[in-house]
């Protein structure tokens, strides 16, 4: 069985969710090798948890280069080379699409970019927001396929694990160097792309304030806070937590929208939510023709009501 | 310092956008078309540092014959002359052949260039990497998703945000940049600069022109393909009520049915 090689997205010493989503979307095309691209002693802390999700081979290139990205890119392309593999798959990310984009570049593979499904007869996109389907496939040998994060179910697997060191290559033309990092300041609620329940408020909550209410309720059912286009335009809530089109694309189990109107705009980035309820005061509020709850009324209202009531059930 | 912007013209995200169900390709006639948002801060970024330090800004574009549009938008706002790669054999091209072909462009541009600046990502395909797969091609560093973007010298420093955090990166000019959201905000063309627009040069290059081979371009030799396509069915609303004093416990009780809580 061919080797599918699996980037793994790490900080600090922990693995993102989106990896083990990978390890088990591997299995699809064949047999998960997860690659390891970091500081010396990195892989020592992740091989447990890899083969616990099905890594059958961990390739472990170590190094305390500051060159940005090409190391990654440089160990990926001697293994496309070197093992042949059916498919790379690597997290859709700011930095897991740059990867991605510069290996097809270098080994000359379809990219296959932001699929949400991954089979051996190809993948399936979903464009514009989730208005299409579409099913694609790479016209070469090993693709490079990214895969949205929360599009699988992770399904643990014992793997083998068999670790091998693998070189850093020098670099292919010059790099950036990274001089200093800041990680992000992440608060203790879940990461809006990755969380199953999402809450978020529109040009409705009226001022940044009042967004605690969203906020509150969000909390409560241990969910994101994400904010529609207007309500970021307006200054109520940061660019970071925006969903739609020009922000982030989200799909969790359940998504309360808290007035939003649902311009396509903001559909694009969260339809393919599994239930969507709306509260809005406008009868005529787009959100309520894709909401299967729809209650059109006062958000100050239902939203703390809703907040009392799940916190009853809670005991 | 000659900077060289790339522009792409997409659909409008607040108009409905289709697929060609032929090919799968994206109906680019279905929907209005505009500069895509992101790009009009990257000609602004390129402007802000030609002020700082002279030299010529460029935009370059590759796409079909209306992309003219864009590129006089990107005139308008104060760039110096465009180069516009066109042809029907481009239709269907993948994102490496579309990073190759703009890298080949690059190296036509007349006066050269020290920095390629671009947006981090275009709204419709998303992909978010043809201008570090643009770098690659040329062996050049690629200094994305920029916040800040600062000139000294012979040396670009870069402030990158992403969802993960924020990098400090810097390299050697020439290098590329691809600007994020926040960089700035984009000027408005003046009268002035739209009239100036329509007398600026605009050099259009088919593929022959730009020496690049049409089998390397082009939907029969893409390295993706799209097999089939299909809207989604759209989602139907579900049940509307109006909140008579009890619309949160309503909402309690349906989530509850879903055994969602």
């Amino acid at each position: 069985m061919a080797e599918v090689l699996v980037l793994v997205d790490h900080l600090e010493g922990e693995i993102k969710k989106s990896t083990f989503e990978l390890l088990t979307a591997a299995r699809a095309l064949g047999e998960p090798s997860a690659v390891v691209v970091g500081a010396a002693g990195t892989a020592a802390k992740l091989a447990d948890v890899l083969k616990e999700h099905g890594a059958e081979k961990i390739y472990v290139a170590e190094t305390d280069s500051t060159d940005f990205l090409t190391p990654e890119v440089g160990v990926l392309a001697s293994l496309v080379e070197a093992k042949d593999p059916a498919a790379v798959l690597i997290a859709v990310s700011a930095d897991g699409k740059e990867i991605a984009g510069r290996l097809a570049v270098r080994t000359n593979s379809g990219l296959l970019g932001d699929v949400v499904a991954v089979s051996a007869d190809g993948v399936t996109h979903s464009v514009f927001g989730g208005a299409y389907i579409a099913e694609a496939k790479a016209t070469t040998a090993h693709p490079v396929i990214t895969l949205r994060p929360g599009s699988v179910e992770i399904e643990p697997a014992a793997g083998a694990g068999v670790e091998e060191s693998v070189p850093v290559p020098a670099s292919q033309g010059r790099a950036a160097t990274v001089t200093s990092r800041e990680p992000i300041v992440g608060g203790d609620r879940p990461e809006l792309t990755e969380a199953s329940v999402v809450v978020s408020g529109g040009r409705g909550v009226g001022s940044a304030d009042d967004f605690q209410v969203v906020e509150a309720l969000a909390d409560s059912l241990g969910a994101a806070v994400g904010a529609s286009r207007a309500a970021v335009d307006s200054g109520y809530y940061p660019h970071q937590f925006q969903v739609g089109q020009t922000g982030k694309t989200v799909s969790p189990q359940l998504y309360i929208a808290l007035g939003i109107s649902g311009a396509i705009q903001h559909r694009a980035g969260m339809q393919t939510s599994k239930t969507i309820i709306a509260v809005n005061k406008d009868a005529e509020a787009p959100i309520f023709e894709i909401a299967d709850f729809g209650v059109v009324g006062d958000l100050f209202k239902v939203a703390p009501q809703l907040k009392d009531e799940i916190a009853k059930r809670k005991g | 310092m000659n900077i060289v912007v790339l522009v792409k013209q997409v659909p409008d995200t607040y108009s409905e956008r289709k697929l060609n169900s032929s090919d799968g390709t994206l109906d680019r006639d279905a929907t209005d078309a505009v500069l895509d948002e992101i790009n009009e801060r990257a000609v602004e970024a390129a402007l802000q540092l030609k002020e700082a330090h002279d030299g010529e800004v460029t935009v370059l574009t590759m796409g079909p014959a209306r992309a003219t549009d864009a590129i006089r938008k990107a005139l308008s706002m104060g760039a110096d002359k465009a180069v516009h790669l066109s042809d029907e054999a481009l239709h269907g091209s993948c994102a490496v052949q579309t990073a190759k072909a703009l890298a080949t462009v690059l190296g036509t541009v007349e006066g050269g260039f020290d920095l390629v600046v671009a947006g981090n990502e275009a709204s419709d395909g998303r992909s978010a990497a043809v201008p570090a797969m643009v770098a690659d091609v040329l062996g050049l560093p690629a200094l994305t998703h920029a916040r800040e973007v600062t000139v000294d010298g012979s040396t670009v420093t870069v402030r990158r945000e992403t969802d993960d955090g924020v990098t400090h990166l810097s390299a050697e000019l020439p290098a590329v940049v691809s600007v994020g959201e926040k960089i700035n905000e984009p000027r408005y063309p003046s009268f002035k600069g739209i009239m100036a627009a329509k007398k600026k040069p605009v050099v259009t290059l088919s593929l022959a022109d730009a020496g690049i081979d049409p089998s390397e371009v082009g939907l029969a030799t893409a390295l993706s393909t799209v097999a089939s396509s299909q809207p989604k069915p759209p989602k139907s609303g579900g049940e509307k009520i109006e909140d008579e004093g009890d619309g949160g416990a309503k909402v309690a009780a349906f989530l509850v049915a879903q055994k969602l809580i």
